[in-house]
């Protein structure tokens, strides 16, 4: 199975690649990458520098462009696939399906991924995308179990990657406007989700509050560490029930079940995080491609290491395990 | 202007099968709405509630004059859901509305709606669904202004629509928050969700009404209504209006946008009434103007 590593920014790509990456995946600097944060991602030049690089070390690149395009302004996203595919990206990671459409007739050798933005979470519409616009793989949302995925993967005529490590996204991806709803930046339209030109934090007495838009998403108690005011994570008041109403702070970590994911047809394995530094990009890569290729009984000792990098220190096996649901 | 038509979405709720049914009763006899979209939109497993009615409503509601729409399941991730997806295709003559990709394998190009849930953002995927035998397409609800009139002026040759009344869908997921709000997951729910007809309150810490949940959809808390930008999107060549059904006088919110859209009253007149029919939830129109979704801008916030 492929290691499928993130890239924000040129250091952690060089980071990702000279760590074993079979892969890194990442994206321009604009409003047709879904993780459109200051100070991220690359230009044009950047991505080819990037890409040479890559390739010298026998890594591919797969390029993201998986926003929706934004009416009357569609050249900024034609102009980005052909771009990337010039610069010699190994596959485009799309979401939207005029884009899809664009690139299957206009660049045709182009190899095309539909990104999990795409919202394809059955065979049904996995099958329709590969029909359609001739797609080589699909990301899979981080909603379904390993027995879906089997089945999925055993009914389609394409790839799957999953993801395995990393932010933990708890609704169905490309379909949600909960951070549109209180901020008006929308991850499907600016790439952005819970923006942090939006986030504030007030002490209130003892308490840390952390706001998104007009909203308080969170309260801290005295030694309690205030996290990122991600909306779906954040504690809320419903009923006699007052919590976290969609998801604990935790982050996703199924690598220990990477033989189940093998066996039930998986071809690669994807790493969120390209917000993150070369640093962590570093570490997480480098374990996990020798847990990949370690003995099964060897890997947990390896995997131990990296739960100390993950949100909250805390983990989930997330929908990936029935009872999550 | 007589040809501006509204649409009546599906249920999102769980409502017991006499209450669903009795609503479609009314909306038949009542209701100045053209199209009817009619099925289970957002859990599988509410499915059997409506499934003894679905017949006689849907008799109701045609012999009444309403075009009726069988809506499709919004996320699809069982084998039974996908089996419930090919039976309707398979089964019915009527239109279909699409609300996952899945739809469109069991569609082979036969004339179909897409529903506000299918991502179309721009003016090449309006086309690209017309061209695979969508006539009309709900746009999503987060939509600005410009972006719903960039599509509209491409002319996509489509019927395009917008969701002018009801709290908005804004997300969906396979884990029901609804019922984890109750100490109980999604495989053994009870169907608690059916506790609260139009939507389970979510507040912040600080008691602020923010969202609204709905089994495994989470909606706002405020009512998205474009009441006041009427003119203007028919102005951009909105022909169509989608009213979604909330749990309270549907066939008087229909009633008032007909009257809207007539000319036969003003906004701040509409607003009013509508406050009335739907109290305790507050009016938002954000989206459109590229806003917070929660926000009420222009001429309706100080009505």
């Amino acid at each position: 199975m492929e290691l499928i590593c993130p890239a924000g920014t040129p250091s952690a790509f060089r980071a990702a690649v000279d760590a074993g990456a079979d892969a890194v995946y990442c994206g321009f600097r604009d409003e047709t990458n879904a993780r459109n944060f200051p100070g991220l991602n690359f230009s044009r030049e950047e991505l080819g520098e990037a890409i040479a690089h890559a390739h010298r070390h026998g890594t591919k690149v797969l390029v993201a462009l998986n926003t929706f395009m934004r009416a009357g302004a569609e050249d900024i996203w034609y102009e980005g696939a052909r771009d990337a595919s010039r610069l010699g990206a190994d596959a485009l990671i799309l979401a939207d399906m005029g884009l899809m459409a664009y690139v299957a007739e206009n660049l045709p050798e182009q190899r095309l991924h539909v990104s999990v933005q795409a919202s394809a979470s059955n065979a049904d519409a996995i099958s329709f995308l590969v029909q359609a616009f001739g797609a080589k793989r699909v990301v899979l949302p981080r909603t379904l179990t390993i027995g879906d995925i089997a089945g999925i993967s055993r009914a389609v005529n394409c790839e799957i990657e999953v993801f395995v490590f990393g932010g933990l996204c708890v609704m169905a991806e490309g379909r949600c406007s909960l951070s549109s709803y209180a901020t008006g930046k929308s991850p499907n339209m600016h790439g952005v989700c819970s923006p942090a030109s939006h986030v504030r934090y007030r002490r209130e007495g003892n308490e840390m509050v952390s706001e998104l838009g007009g909203y308080t998403i969170n309260r801290f108690g005295q030694g309690e560490p205030a996290g990122y005011p991600t909306l779906c994570k954040g504690r809320f008041d419903i009923g006699e029930a007052c919590g976290y109403a969609f998801e604990d702070p935790v982050s996703l970590d199924v690598m220990s079940e990477i033989d189940a994911l093998r066996a039930a047809g998986v071809s690669a394995l994807k790493i969120e995080g390209r917000q993150r530094g070369k640093a962590y990009v570093a570490e997480v890569v480098s374990t996990l491609k020798a847990a990949l290729d370690a003995e099964p009984e060897r890997r947990a000792a390896l995997l131990s290491g990296l739960r100390g990098l993950s949100e909250g220190q805390k983990t989930t096996s997330g929908a990936y395990e029935k009872k999550w649901r | 202007m007589t040809n501006t038509q509204l649409t009546l979405g599906p249920v999102y709720y769980l409502w017991d099968g006499p209450k669903w049914r009795d609503f479609y009763f009314r909306i038949a006899d009542e209701a100045p709405v053209s199209r009817i979209i009619v099925g289970e939109t957002v859990c599988s497993k509410r499915q059997h509630f409506i499934d003894p009615h679905m017949d006689e409503v849907i008799e109701r509601l045609e012999a009444a004059g309403k075009e009726v729409v069988i809506s499709t399941y919004a996320l699809v991730t069982l084998m039974r859901e996908t089996k419930k997806l090919r039976a309707i295709a398979e089964e019915t003559d009527r239109l279909i509305e699409v609300n996952d990709l899945s739809a469109f394998m069991y569609l082979d190009s036969r004339p179909h709606t897409v529903g506000p849930l299918v991502n179309v953002y721009n003016g090449a995927t309006a086309r690209l669904l017309k061209t695979r035998g969508a006539t009309a397409l709900c746009l999503p609800p987060e939509l600005p202004m410009s972006s719903i009139a960039a599509i509209a002026g491409d002319d996509p040759g489509i019927e395009l629509e917008v969701f002018a009344f009801g709290r908005v869908p804004l997300a969906i997921s396979a884990r029901c928050a609804h019922a984890r709000s109750k100490g109980k997951i999604k495989d053994n729910c009870s169907f608690v969700c059916g506790e609260e007809p139009d939507g389970l309150d979510v507040r912040t810490l600080d008691r602020q009404p923010f969202l609204s949940l709905n089994g495994v959809q989470t909606m706002s808390h405020t009512c998205q209504s474009l009441i006041g930008e009427l003119d203007e999107l028919r102005r951009a060549g909105i022909r169509r209006f989608r009213l979604s059904p909330q749990d309270c006088d549907m066939a008087a919110v229909a009633e008032v946008y007909r009257a809207a859209l007539d000319g036969r009253i003003d906004a701040r007149e509409a607003k009013a009434r509508l406050n009335a029919i739907y109290p305790n939830v507050p009016l938002s129109n954000g989206f459109l103007y590229g806003r917070e979704g929660a926000a009420l801008v222009g001429y309706a916030a100080d009505a």
